[in-house]
């Protein structure tokens, strides 16, 4: 890899592993509408089909459902296909494929053959992209047996979770948020893997756990470290494998600090907050300890508008975070104000202009 | 294309002998034992076989429900096939998958599955895997009428197209979708072969019921694949003896017309075949009564095979989730 930063964006360690992951397996195609087009799937992807003296990047006709089930056929010869689809929506037109077919394959051939597949999918929010561009539906998915489900969050983590998703041997969905793609962080050059089924602690702290996963995980820092100033030292858990799911961190992380918000990425109702609550609730009830403790926030049951005047009540921020705090444990914090910003909900950051 | 005596005698041997392994599931339904939906497969033989017999053993099958000839056919194992059928540990998957997903990757046969159309860009993908590894195999995609109205067919057939893949599409066209007939379902101006010519797919129709027929015509097609890697669609009309699903025959609801089940009786692929053999001197009364009971004898053994084999252990319940 020639690169002399150390720091580089997600979008650009996305690019690193399925790279390295190609020259690593001569079986690993990339697949999907636009994969070697000028713009490269927002850089991940960018390029990468010059790299290459055989043909290894596909560019696709718009046919979800046959490019998921064409995947699986030459997935069950010996091919490794990396899907993505560059709005988690257009996905849906594949759910037969990777719910009847790709999900249960190995387990309806009584383990004669698996489907080793990598869909990415990637969440859209902010600059109006409405009601179809912008949901976060990584619950459709972690609810199936047979899929793993995989939530990037920082540059790190995406680089060698993306590597060890396409040395599994089962399909994985994994999400991106897109807000995400430009984020910053330290990333060795080498290839190196992640293991999947496994929560994170982003932070450490005693006084209260956040649990969270995708983009939520950088409201959940930010609240953490105005937290602080109040002298609440937050624990921050980055979910990250949402199927199968690492409770065990999330219990031991509550058991230290007694106090939890779970922080949903999507819709709270039949959400993946409703399924960590619900597996707390199985645990510490046996144990026959106080369960009040425990909260979720999350954006409301509706769909997202393209008005930015009513979109911004749809996505809980660092703020509403810490208004959550204060209900958990019965605090008022003087000045929140001052941590107000004015970075314009439909962005992730004032640099970061549309359309996405 | 002149078929020899002995493959005559085996197109023969190969369409009774699925047809007497269906009448046994039927007759032995009723048991209560074959716990799983079957969509038995007599009427429909004749394409099964004219095509398998033309294909090698790591040439691919895909498939549907309706998928005990073309498993059987293509070299399947029927000791697994029953065993599934009586969801037992030694079946070809184990009994987690029943009639509905036949399986054997020895004998080429990668999947068969229930949700219609759904094999049809499996099949494709193998085939694309094939050409990409550059091998001279073919992949043969078994589906009913119903899934040529099912998007995935659409879209399997451009990517086809486009990548010329080495892939044979089966239309086995029974003109009933459950007890939907295909004019409820598809306009009279649309043709299934014009649908394949429109994306640049060569097509053609067929006598469903007719081996011989079915059986040169294909061995040419198939050649012609493997010579300059292509898809090919065809289309073969014939008629479902029994029920949708099940044992039964149940003509007596009156869905398909006396008019239409008498003419169709009068095509039975095998009695036909029976009939011109013995009129060219090519099989006797006797030989027949001879595979006859070769026929009975493995069907008797493979249903005690699959009568005293175990039931897999609720420890493999959770083993097949991932793999």
């Amino acid at each position: 890899m020639l690169r002399k930063k150390k720091k580089i964006s997600l979008a650009d360690s996305i690019k690193e592993a399925l790279i390295l992951s190609m020259k690593k397996n001569k079986n690993v195609l990339l697949i999907g509408l636009g994969v070697d087009d000028p713009k490269g799937i927002f850089g991940t992807t960018k390029g990468i089909d010059k790299l290459f003296k055989d043909k290894r990047v596909f560019d696709f006709p718009t046919a979800e459902n046959a490019m998921t089930g064409i995947s699986i056929g030459a997935s069950l010869m010996g091919v490794k296909p990396v899907i993505v689809h560059q709005r988690v929506e257009f996905s849906l037109l594949s759910l037969e494929q990777i719910i009847n077919q790709a999900a249960k394959w190995f387990f309806m051939n009584g383990g004669t053959k698996s489907v080793p597949l990598v869909i990415r999918l990637i969440i859209g929010r902010g600059w109006g992209q409405g009601p179809q561009h912008s949901q976060s539906l990584e619950t459709i998915f972690a609810h199936i047996p047979g899929l793993k489900v995989i939530s990037l969050s920082t540059p790190y983590n995406a680089k060698g979770l993306l590597i060890s998703s396409i040395e599994d041997k089962n399909p994985v969905i994994i999400f991106e948020h897109r807000w995400l793609h430009e984020i910053q962080g330290i990333v060795p050059k080498k290839y190196y893997k992640v293991p999947l089924g496994k929560a994170r602690i982003v932070k450490k702290g005693t006084d209260l756990t956040l649990v969270s996963s995708s983009y939520m995980v950088i409201e959940c820092l930010r609240s953490a470290k105005i937290l602080k100033n109040y002298s609440i030292n937050t624990e921050v858990v980055d979910i990250q494998s949402l199927r199968p799911l690492d409770i065990k961190t999330i219990i031991n992380s509550i058991k230290k600090t007694q106090k939890a918000i779970i922080v949903d990425n999507g819709g709270i109702s039949y959400g993946i907050s409703s399924e960590i609550i619900a597996k707390l609730y199985e645990y510490f009830s046996s144990k026959n300890k106080n369960f009040n403790k425990i909260t979720r926030i999350g954006p409301p049951d509706n769909p997202i508008p393209s008005t930015r005047e009513l979109a911004k009540y749809c996505y809980p921020n660092y703020l509403d975070i810490i208004q959550n705090v204060e209900k958990l444990l019965k605090k008022k914090f003087k000045n929140l104000d001052k941590y107000r910003n004015d970075v314009p909900s439909d962005q992730p950051n004032r640099n970061f202009m549309g359309p996405f | 294309m002149k078929i020899s005596k002995s493959t005559k005698k085996k197109l023969f041997y190969e369409m009774a002998r699925i047809r007497m392994i269906e009448k046994n599931i039927a007759s032995k339904y009723s048991e209560w034992e074959m716990r799983c939906p079957v969509h038995l497969s007599i009427g429909q033989e004749a394409i099964a076989v004219g095509i398998c017999q033309n294909l090698k053993k790591n040439d691919k099958i895909v498939t549907a429900h309706r998928s005990h000839a073309h498993y059987l056919a293509k070299g399947g194992s029927l000791k697994k096939m029953l065993a599934e059928l009586y969801g037992k540990e030694t079946g070809c998957a184990k009994g987690f998958g029943g009639s509905m997903h036949l399986i054997d990757l020895n004998a080429g046969v990668i999947a068969a599955v229930p949700i219609v159309g759904s094999t049809i860009p499996i099949g494709t993908g193998v085939a694309w895997a094939n050409k990409i590894k550059k091998k001279r195999e073919i992949v043969v995609a078994f589906f009913g009428d119903g899934a040529t109205e099912e998007g995935v067919f659409f879209e399997s057939l451009d990517f086809a197209s486009l990548h010329r893949l080495p892939i044979l599409y089966v239309c086995e066209n029974n003109e009933y979708s459950v007890y939907s007939h295909i004019s409820k379902r598809q306009s009279k101006k649309r043709s299934i072969t014009k649908i394949a010519k429109s994306f640049g797919i060569k097509s053609e129709k067929m006598d469903g019921n007719n081996i011989e027929n079915i059986y040169t015509k294909t061995n040419k097609i198939i050649k012609k694949i493997k010579n300059k890697p292509q898809p090919y669609l065809i289309e073969l009309k014939t008629f479902r003896h029994l029920e949708h699903c099940g044992p039964n025959n149940d003509d007596h609801l009156n869905y398909r017309s006396k008019k239409y089940l008498k003419q169709w009786n009068r095509k039975c692929p095998i009695k036909n075949y029976e009939k011109f053999l013995n009129k060219n001197n090519l099989v006797s009364k006797k030989n027949i009564k001879d595979l006859d009971n070769i026929i009975k004898y493995e069907i008797l053994n493979a249903f005690a095979f699959a009568k005293r084999s175990k039931f897999p252990k609720k420890s493999l319940l959770k083993r097949f989730v991932y793999a």
